[in-house]
Order: structure tokens, then sequence, then C-alpha cells
């Protein structure tokens, strides 16, 4: 089980008495498959778990990155309200070098997309997720298909469609040009904190990135400087020769430590950065949703109060059309009242969630940040011990 | 400003600096003694180093040096060089060098000089240091400041004409010969292009300082004050060289460009054209046998290149093509293996120290870029903790802008101990970037080696034609009874001309061995001042990169202690 980032922390260990319920994942041992253009990774996934409605305690399956996303966008279409786990970007360039380092990172990223799921209390739940972490390579290829052909949507959804429709038509019909939004003064600080937040993490994630970039150039110029004070040794000879050779060993030397440290750097605190706008930015996606399901629901509302004005005028008329009509404004009603469920589901799951992200994002900074600092106070070490170590001969030299 | 203060002054400062020089000398054995560095760059280096000692891990902790080097701003580290801290050998000079300087042009100078030569010979002379070299007592302080823009008075054809910079010199000093302690004169760039052509002339075999460029072209792209202030800077620093130079700071050319008011003493440069066209005027008389075709012997001491005389330039020029191409080895050859050897090991040298420089500034950048970029990050911070206190909700917003305010803190102090020690790291590195120049210095004395040499053979070369034509012509006058009587004239004027050539003959090979000599002694003293330089520089370098190291490990680890709560058990 990956040390590193598996936030599955809270939810218990496989280690525990097996009373406790528990749900565990690790995404490992990426493999290259197929050639050029095709070229694509393979994960395996190893789920241990005592949920009943799993298969046994233990399965192992193999997936690709489209299989992640599939099982994304099934989250994100039932469990609307919940900031789904994001996902890390498709990266069409970078595919095509697949460098270890970049497989590594999507690897640690995709292991932590998967335990945030298996570690929250409603998604674990998710039938899609026990589907991709049970089903075999052959279902699961069918379902991605399935996904990205033309029959996306599901029968379910064309109510969905026909409901988008006629709101269309009636924002047309009662001039309404603007779509409605919510008036809430607490929501629309929230908005504007996500908004405002995404810009800050992003610059902060430029920097940290440009940081790691930095350590390597560095790295690299003390390899550089260090080849040249050797051969520059080389040509000196005797006790300043070899000083200048003990210097330039020991430049190198550090040169590796560098490059090593760029890597840490990476992995611990510039991932877990970007990751941190990827959150934000699946938040927005939510915020989206919610605004969706606040206009469907003041459309229905709208939609239903016209209903029942055009019922009463045709019952006032005794029309023959009122049996029609009133099945017209029951289906409505319950259409609407079942628009609003939706939207005060949302609103509640998503105050829960902020809460819980606030927190979570918290623990994951702080350990973002202890990392970074043990990392830069391990550097910073490794470099005065090197140079301090050739204090004494460069005395020596002098007094020679 | 020339000439004395109150002399109360002089003594007392005198004496300040005799106490601080003897502190400075015994104390600190990691003394940049580079004497380029100005006094803020000296201090900068040690308190660095002291603040290192405070933390007590330094295990060459500096004892604390005593103070009027501090507060006195005349006070500058010894100019010469120190060698090693526990050396009890006194620097004296090779004998060879005193009797070397010879200045051909004025017969009163050369007394002169050797009797600065013997003055300096004497060692400790005013100080009882027992392990430093005579010269840790003198010293030279050049400063270049206050530039000003001046007319040029006489023949402006266009009113407001010509328009250039002087600089204001002003030397400290407590070399007796100067006669003053302190004085400044006004000098322009012309004169510094003379006084550096001048010495070139004097003192060949020497490694002369190369002096700053005339960089015509950039003059017109920079704006003025750029250009001005880069040439008072380039000015100092070239003066400041050439005082550090043992031989050199007791020139009368230098002597006479720092002292003397008004305008400079020495003969001035003419130009190339100008000399070419002397030249080429006077060369068909030659030919004719109008004007003298033989060169006097106080004209070999100089090479042929550069001067007037172009048929003394082709003869050299025929000579070398000979020495090149010709079936027979030249009459007198190179034939110092040491020099040889030592020669080659010079070229190798300069081309790894090219290269050690070349990445030397690359890694200058890096540090820099490191700094730059740490600082922008804990910016970068800075703004979200201000962003999730104004905005915070939830208690655990407040704590995690309380984390971020902490790495942001020390992100910034880390930028900025990087950019400090980068600041540090440069000013040692640049020792290298330094013996580029004095590479320089090396060729050129190389140079005058061989154009020695090659005037040499050249009137050798001649003297064996000479000889040969002598003979002929004796032996064809000796044939007919009552020769022509112009015949025995020409062998007359032929006779003449050997005798001439004789001299001059003698004169160039005495040159060229003063040549070598001056170089083989210079090498010498290259090969010590550079050992002390190189030394000096990777002591400097490492010490900044611990004393700096520690710092940002200290600050790092105190962040990670602080949130050490949030670390997972491993």
């Amino acid at each position: 089980m990956e040390q590193q980032r598996s936030v599955s922390g809270s939810v218990q260990s496989p280690r525990s008495p097996s009373s406790q319920p528990y749900l565990s994942v690790s995404v490992t041992d990426p493999v290259k498959l197929g050639n050029g253009v095709q070229a694509y990774i393979s994960y395996r996934v190893i789920t241990k778990t005592n949920f009943p409605e799993y298969q046994g305690p233990e399965k192992i399956v193999i997936r690709r990155y489209s299989d992640f996303i599939w099982l994304r966008d099934r989250l994100f279409d039932k469990y609307k309200g919940i900031f789904i786990p994001p996902l890390p970007e498709k990266s069409a360039v970078e595919k095509f070098r697949f460098s270890a380092e970049f497989i590594e990172m999507r690897r640690q990223a995709l292991d932590v997309f998967v335990n945030r799921i298996a570690s929250h209390n409603l998604l674990q739940q998710s039938e899609d997720l026990r589907t991709f972490l049970q089903a075999d390579e052959e279902t699961m290829e069918r379902l991605r298909s399935y996904e990205t052909g033309i029959f996306k949507k599901k029968p379910a959804d064309l109510m969905q469609i026909f409901k988008d429709v006629q709101s269309k038509v009636s924002d047309v019909v009662l001039g309404k040009e603007k779509p409605v939004e919510e008036s809430n003064p607490e929501y629309e600080k929230l908005k504007h904190y996500v908004f405002e937040l995404e810009n800050h993490l992003a610059e902060a994630q430029k920097h940290a990135y440009r940081l790691v970039k930095r350590h390597r150039e560095l790295g690299q110029s003390l390899s550089d400087f260090g080849k040249a004070a050797k051969l520059l040794g080389a040509c000196e000879g005797q006790a300043l020769g070899k000083a200048f050779s003990d210097l330039g060993a020991k430049s190198e030397a550090l040169s590796v430590k560098l490059q090593k440290e760029a890597h840490q750097l990476l992995m611990s605190f510039e991932e877990p950065l970007k990751d941190y706008v990827r959150a934000v930015q699946s938040i927005k996606a939510t915020i989206g949703e919610r605004a969706n399901a606040f206009r469907q629901q003041c459309e229905l509302a709208e939609t239903m109060k016209l209903k029942e004005i055009n019922l009463d005028k045709l019952m006032l008329t005794r029309s023959d059309r009122v049996g029609e009509a009133e099945h017209e404004y029951k289906e409505l009603k319950a259409a609407s009242e079942e628009a609003t469920k939706r939207f005060e589901t949302i609103v509640r799951l998503m105050n829960e969630e902020i809460v819980r992200f606030q927190e979570q994002k918290t623990r994951e900074m702080g350990i973002a940040f202890h990392e970074f600092a043990k990392g830069q106070a391990r550097l910073a070490n490794s470099v005065a011990d090197a140079w301090r170590s050739l204090l004494p001969k460069l005395e020596a030299c002098s007094s020679a | 400003m020339m000439g004395s203060e109150n002399p109360g002054f002089e003594e007392a400062h005198l004496f300040a600096s005799r106490e601080g020089m003897e502190s400075l000398v015994l104390d600190d054995p990691l003394t940049t003694h580079h004497p380029n560095n100005n006094n803020n760059s000296y201090s900068s280096f040690r308190s660095a180093n002291s603040s290192i000692s405070e933390s007590t891990r330094h295990p060459l902790s500096p004892p604390v040096l005593s103070n009027p080097a501090d507060s006195d701003p005349l006070l500058s580290p010894p100019v010469y060089r120190n060698p090693n801290a526990s050396d009890n050998n006194s620097y004296i000079e090779p004998p060879s060098y005193a009797d070397v300087i010879f200045s051909p042009f004025d017969d009163n100078s050369a007394n002169e000089i050797n009797r600065i030569d013997s003055t300096s010979k004497d060692p400790d002379s005013s100080l009882s240091l027992s392990r430093s070299s005579s010269s840790s007592s003198d010293y030279i302080k050049i400063t270049v400041s206050n530039p000003k823009k001046e007319q040029e008075t006489a023949n402006s054809l266009v009113p407001g004409g010509n328009t250039y910079y002087t600089y204001l010199i002003t030397t400290r000093t407590n070399i007796p010969d100067f006669g003053s302690s302190e004085f400044s004169v006004r000098r322009r760039f012309r004169d510094v292009v003379t006084l550096s052509d001048r010495l070139a002339e004097a003192y060949r075999g020497f490694f002369i300082p190369p002096r700053p460029d005339k960089n015509v072209v950039e003059s017109q792209v920079m704006q003025k004050q750029e250009f001005v202030e880069q040439r008072r800077v380039a000015l100092e620093k070239y003066l400041r060289r050439l005082a550090e130079h043992p031989i050199i700071r007791l020139s009368d050319e230098l002597k006479v460009f720092l002292q003397v008011e008004g305008r400079l003493p020495l003969s001035l440069s003419t130009d190339v054209a100008s000399r070419m066209l002397d030249g080429a005027v006077k060369l068909p008389k030659q030919l004719f046998g109008e004007s003298t075709a033989v060169v006097a012997p106080h004209e070999v001491v100089q090479p042929a290149k550069g001067g007037r005389d172009l048929l003394r330039l082709f003869k050299e020029l025929r000579q070398s093509v000979a020495n090149d191409w010709g079936g027979s080895k030249p009459p007198v050859v190179e034939e110092d293996k040491v020099f040889m050897e030592k020669k080659e090991r010079i070229h190798d040298l300069e081309q790894q120290i090219s290269n050690a420089s070349q990445q030397a500034e690359a890694l200058v950048k890096a540090q820099q870029d490191m700094g730059e970029t740490m600082g922008e990050l804990g910016l970068a911070f800075i703004k979200l903790t201000k962003f999730e206190n104004e905005e915070a909700m939830y208690n655990s917003q407040r704590v995690r802008a309380a984390d971020m305010k902490c790495l942001a803190t020390a992100a910034v102090k880390a930028s900025r101990f990087y950019r400090e020690l980068n600041a540090q790291t440069v000013k040692h590195l640049d020792t290298l970037h330094e013996y580029l120049g004095i590479m320089l210095a090396v060729h050129g004395a190389f140079a005058d080696r061989t154009s020695a040499l090659l005037t040499v053979q050249t009137l050798l070369s001649e003297l064996s034609t000479l000889h040969s034509r002598a003979e002929k012509l004796e032996a064809a006058s000796s044939k007919i009874f009552g020769g022509e009587k112009s015949r025995n004239h020409k062998i007359e004027e032929l006779k003449e001309t050997i005798r001439v050539t004789e001299d001059s003959k003698n004169v160039a090979i005495r040159e060229y061995e003063r040549i070598k000599e001056n170089n083989r002694c210079e090498l010498e003293r290259l090969d010590k001042e550079r050992r002390v330089d190189f030394l000096n520089m990777l002591k400097g370098f490492v010490v900044n990169q611990v004393g700096y190291a520690e710092k940002i490990s200290d600050v790092w680890t105190k962040v990670a202690e602080e949130t050490s709560g949030y670390a997972r058990d491993s």
C-alpha cells in the first residue's frame, strides 16, 4: 500500500479487526502497452475490502486512464452536489513521451483519486465504483466505449432532455434572456471564494513548478562547474590541483542530490498543489450543476404556475380539455417537486462537502508543507556538509 | 587635493594604518587580500564569516578582527600579496629583477628607477612582522571618481566642439618615493592609453595588466551616463592592477600619471595611420640610400611592428617567413626547454581557466534564479494567506492560512539568503575572470620575447649578408689595381654599416636576454600569486556556501518542526 498520498487513512486500514468495515484500494504497476499513437498505460488496481456488496476480500483488475474517466463521469452524473475527486489531465503531448516521471505522477494521482472515492461515505456506496473495482476487462471496455458513443444518454435522461427543451421554450415565451441565479449572499460569497482561490492556487502552483526546474538547473550547473574544476585541477597539479579536484568532486556529488530533491519537490509539493487546483475546478463543476438544478427548479415552478392558471381557466369554462390539463398539471407538479428536491439535496450536500473539503485541504497542505520544508532542510544540510568537508583540506593546502 | 593635509593627520593615519595592517595580517587566515575588493565587499564577507562563528559550527571560526580596519575608510587590505600565514620567508625580489628595468628613451630615468628599486629591496623596512613580506607594509590605494565633461579648448574648429570626460584619480600611499601620501589629478581616457603604451615599451617581457578597451561603438549605443560609469569602474580596476604589480607600481610612468597635475608629461602615442604614413615617406629614401637603411641600436630595443621604420618591418617579416618556410634553421632559436614547457602549460591553463570561468557564470545565474523563484513562491503564498484569512468561513481555513504564512515567510527568507550567497559567490569566483585578464598580459610578454628574438635573427641574417657583400667587394677591388675610388668609398660605407649593425645586434641580443629574464621572473611570480589567489578563492567560495547553507537549513528546519504535526508515521 503506497505511503505517500492515500487519504484512506481515516477509513480503516486492512489490518484492523474485520468487524470494522474497510475499503482500501491501490493503483500500482504501470505498464506501457500498445504501439505508437495507440500506446497507453495500464495499471493494476488492487481492492481489499470487507464490504458485503463486494465479491470478496480482495480483487485485482487491470484498468487504464479512460476507465478512470468513465468512473468520474458516472459519479459526477449520479452524485450531484458532491465534489467529485479530480483526475490528472489528459495531456496529449506528454503521453507520447511517457517519461518515467510522468507515469509516476499519473499513477500517484490516480491512486489518490480512487482512495478519495473509497473513503467518502456516500461515494463509496456507488455501484459504478463496484463495477470499476471488480468488473472484468471486457465488460469495462464495453462500458467505456458505450459512454463515448452517441448513445451516451440513458432512457432516464430523455425526460431530462424534454424538460430542458421545455425550459428553453418557456424562456423564449416568457421573454427571459438571463439565466436565473440564486440570490443567496452566503452562496455568492462561496462562489466568489472558489473562483478567486483557483487563481491564487494556480499562481502558487506555477511558481512551485518553476522551483522544481530551478533545482534541476542548479544541479546541472553544479555538475558542469565540478567538471571544469576537475580539469583545472588536473592542469594545475600539486596541492592546488588536488584542491580543485576535490571541489569538483563535491560539486558533482551535490548535483546528484539536487536532482533527487527536484524529483521529491515535484511529487510531494508541486503535485499536491496541482491537485488542489483540480479540486477547486471540480467544485466549480458542482457549482455549475447547482446552477442548472436551481434554474430547472425555477422554470418548472414557473411553468407549473402557468399551468395552474391555465387549468383554473379551463375549469371555469368547463372545457373538455380539463382532464388532459389536470393530468399534465399533476405531472408537472411531480417534476417540479422532484426538481426542488434535487436542488435542495445539492445544497445540503454542498454545505457538508465544503466543510469536509476545507479540512481535507488543510491536512493535505500541511503534509505537503512539511515535506517541502523537510526536503529543503535536508538539501541545505547536504550542501553544508559537503562543502564543510573540504575546509580542513583547503587549510592544509595554505599552510603547506 | 594634491599634497598632504595637516601633518598630524597624515602621521596619525600612517600609524593607524600600520596597526590596522598588523592585526589584519596576523589574525585572519581567511582574509581575501585581493585589492580589487572595495571595503564594502570586504566587510560583508567578514560579517558572513563572523555570523558563521556565532553559530559555532564552523571549524575555522576566525577570531574577532580589530576595529581600525572597519572604521577607517582609508585602510585597505595590503595591496601586495600576503603569502600564506605561516610562511616565514619574506618575499625577496630576485636580484635580476632590479637590473632589468631600463628606459631606453630617457637616460636619467634609468638611474632613478634603479634607485627606487634599491629602496624597495630593503626588507622589513618599517614593520617588524616576522612573517610578512617587505612589501606588505607598502600600499597604494587608487580611486577613480567624479567624471566631468570638459571641452577641447584649443583647435576647436567647430564651436562647442570636442567634448570629453575627465576622471578624478586619487591616490593614497605610504611609499616614500611618491613624496606625498595623498594626491589627486584629473585624467582623460586618452592619457590612460598613453600610459599603457609607454609602459608596454618600457617593460617588455613583463606581465602588464591590459588596459580597458576603447569601446568606440558601444559609447554610441549605450547611455552616456552608463558608459561613463562603466569606464570609471574599468579605469579604477586597471590602475589598481598596475599598482599591484611589484615593478610597475614603482615605474616613472605610473608615478607621473598619478601625480603630475595638468598635461600628462609622457610622449603621446601616434595612431597607426600616421606612423605608417611617416614610414612610407621614409621608405623611398631608405631604398635609394639617401636615408639610413640601418637600424640604430637605440631603435632595436623596440619591436619593428608599431614603429615608423617600414624597411625594418619588411626585413623582419622576410626573416619570419624564412624561419617558417626556409630550408635552413635561423641563426638563433628559442632553446629554453623549460620556458617552452611552461608556455605550453600556460596555454593549457588558460583554456581551463576560461572554461571554469564560463561554468562559474552559469552557476551564479542558477543560484540567482533559485533565489528569485523561491521569493516569488513565498509571495504567492503570502497572497494566499491573506486571501484565506479574509474569506475564512471555517477554522480549518485559518489553520491553513497560518501554515501557509509559516512556509511563505521561510521561503522569502531563504530567497534573500540565496541572493546574498550569490553576491558573495560572484566576488569569489571573479578571481577566475581576473586571471583571464592576466593571461592576456602573459601573451603580451611572450609576444615581446618573440619579436625581440625576431629582431636578433633579422640582424644576424643582415650581418651575414653585409659581410658577404663586403667580401665580394674586397675581392673585386683587389683584382683591379687602382680600384675605383667609388668602390673604395663603397667598401668604407659598408664597413661603417657593418659596425653599426654589429652594435645594434649586440643591443638586440642584450634586450632579448633581458626580456627572457623578465619572462622567467614573471612566470615565477605568477605561479606563486596564482596559487595564493586560487586557494583563497576556493576557501572563500566554500566558506560562503557552508555559511549560507547552514542559515537556509535553519530556516527550513524550523518550518519542518512547526508542521511536524502533519507528519505521517512512516
